[in-house]
């Protein structure tokens, strides 16, 4: 199941038509402790690089971007009742939702995991 | 994922004396006042959790520190604030406003009297402009350094009383108490071998702790002396933000500013009596019938009903209508839930009223609550 990542540091795994998103470890890193996270709803509509969720730290609200265009299936409702899964499995179990891909085109543009690598490197 | 408000950064940007010595314990620098800070080392949660169970060290050293001198400064100080500034005994401090002349909130204070002229700490943000004022309106005579060449340190914390013995303090003079019997707001001068400090029992936590000012060149010494024992880390300002939140300390720039006076603002105790019975400061007739007959409007602290933080910002209804803004307001990690502060009107500031604010769209219960949420700590009296 090839992983993509995008610049505003999003990862997306892709399944077939479904991508389950969510943020990196590093984007963690760097937000710190998360008190509470906004997931979109079922059936919402994402456009590449709009809003789709917010992550809440103690310090500041942040947006997290669509990562590509699509149709949101779920939202991790665990993040609910744990929004600190985000710090301590960002890249597993701190998911934040799926969604289906209209197209599939747009993950061209996005990085593999050595290429997103090399980009944290250089921040 | 990019931070929602987030502030372009200014060219000039100034470090201070802890610069280095920040980074080298891991801090995450940010812009703040127009000086790089450190935001955190660890993590914002533990660093406050450590700071209310153990003790914490701060750099303040943005703020301005400001000493007055010469014939009748206390007097002369009492025209541009509400306190009672000439009943101030030496090695005792007070908090205070310093106000326009409508009475709105141009920055707030802390005013000591060290024996030797008035030392004043005010905020980083506005300390130009604190400085162009008092120069306008103080008599020439009085004379106004800036102790640029000084860093100021906060050590708060239960345990911020046993790590400053363990340091080795010394009262610089016999009239002076040592540090560990200091009351909360008192102050003096000490020596720690021969660098000289100004310390005071005082912060911005609600626990109890010390202000230090020292030389800058000493600061990395002290620093790494405090930092030494294991009682003691270093905590950053996003902490310092969590924490006087807590304590329902109003932050200026965000809680106070110019268009609110004192009574608004819920800092009537900083208007001493004898100035209410005489007036004299500026914005009197304002601030002294808000006094009389309760302000439109008021600062009150807020519970936040669920998870999600309530921010500078967010506009509160009471039913359909709207009526006020939260001024500051996260979360909460000593409370565990999100809080915030904010102004309503006289009608919707009673403890218990139920209001709303919006976040993103939502309307978020919230209930004005009494201030603080975490009680205070302050050493009022010692055993000794």
């Amino acid at each position: 199941m090839p992983r993509y990542y995008t610049e505003e540091h999003e990862w997306i795994d892709v399944d077939g038509d479904v991508a389950t998103v969510g943020i990196t470890d590093y984007a963690q890193g760097q937000l710190g402790d998360i008190v509470f996270v906004e997931v979109p709803d079922t059936g919402a509509e994402l456009s590449q690089g709009g809003d789709a969720a917010v992550v809440e730290s103690v310090k500041a609200a942040s947006d997290v971007y669509a990562p590509v265009d699509g149709t949101v299936t779920e939202g991790n409702a665990q993040l609910e009742e744990d929004p600190a899964l985000v710090n301590s499995d960002p890249e597993g179990e701190g998911w934040f939702f799926r969604m289906t891909l209209s197209d599939k085109s747009q993950l061209d543009g996005l990085m593999n995991a050595a290429a997103y690598k090399a980009y944290c490197d250089d921040l | 994922m990019s931070e929602i408000g987030e502030i372009d950064e200014e060219a000039a940007i100034e470090t201070l004396p802890l610069d280095a010595w920040h980074r080298a314990r891991g801090a995450r620098m940010v812009e703040f006042a127009g000086y790089h800070m450190p935001i955190q080392y660890d993590g914002i949660m533990a660093e406050h959790l450590w700071t209310r169970d153990s003790a914490g060290l701060f750099d303040v050293s943005h703020m301005g520190q400001l000493v007055l001198s010469g014939e009748g400064a206390a007097e002369a100080l009492e025209a541009l604030v509400p306190g009672d500034i000439s009943a101030l005994k030496p090695g005792r401090m007070r908090y205070s406003l310093l106000l326009a002349d409508d009475g709105g909130i141009l920055d707030d204070l802390m005013i000591t009297n060290t024996g030797r002229g008035l030392y004043l700490v005010v905020n980083g943000a506005v300390k130009w402009d604190d400085i162009a004022h008092l120069r306008e309106h103080l008599p020439d005579e009085i004379e106004m350094n800036l102790l640029d060449d000084h860093a100021l340190l906060a050590l708060q914390g239960p345990k911020a009383v046993e790590a400053l013995v363990a340091l080795g303090v010394a009262p610089e003079f016999a009239d002076i108490l040592p540090v560990d019997r200091l009351v909360f707001m008192q102050a003096g001068a000490y020596l720690w071998g021969d660098v000289r400090l100004g310390i005071s029992r005082s912060g911005y936590t609600g626990e109890d702790g010390f202000e230090i000012s020292v030389p800058a060149e000493q600061a990395e010494a002290l620093a790494d002396a405090l930092c030494a024992l294991e009682t003691v880390k270093p905590i950053g300002l996003g902490a310092r933000d969590s924490l006087r939140l807590e304590a329902g300390l109003p932050l200026y720039g965000h809680d106070l500013d110019e268009a609110i006076d004192p009574v608004e603002g819920d800092l009537s105790f900083a208007i001493s009596k004898r100035r209410r019975e005489e007036g004299g400061f500026p914005g009197a007739a304002r601030i002294l019938g808000h006094l009389a007959d309760g302000s439109p409007r008021k600062r009150v602290g807020l519970s936040v009903e669920g998870k999600l933080p309530v921010r500078e910002g967010a506009k509160l209804f009471d039913g359909n209508r709207e009526v006020g803004i939260v001024t500051s307001g996260g979360f909460a990690p000593s409370v565990g839930a999100p809080i915030a502060m904010g102004y309503v009107p006289r009608g919707s500031a009673a403890p218990g009223t139920a209001l709303a604010a919006e976040v993103r769209g939502k309307r978020i219960p919230v209930t004005v609550a009494a201030l603080p949420f975490v009680p205070h700590r302050y050493v009022r009296k010692t055993g000794a």
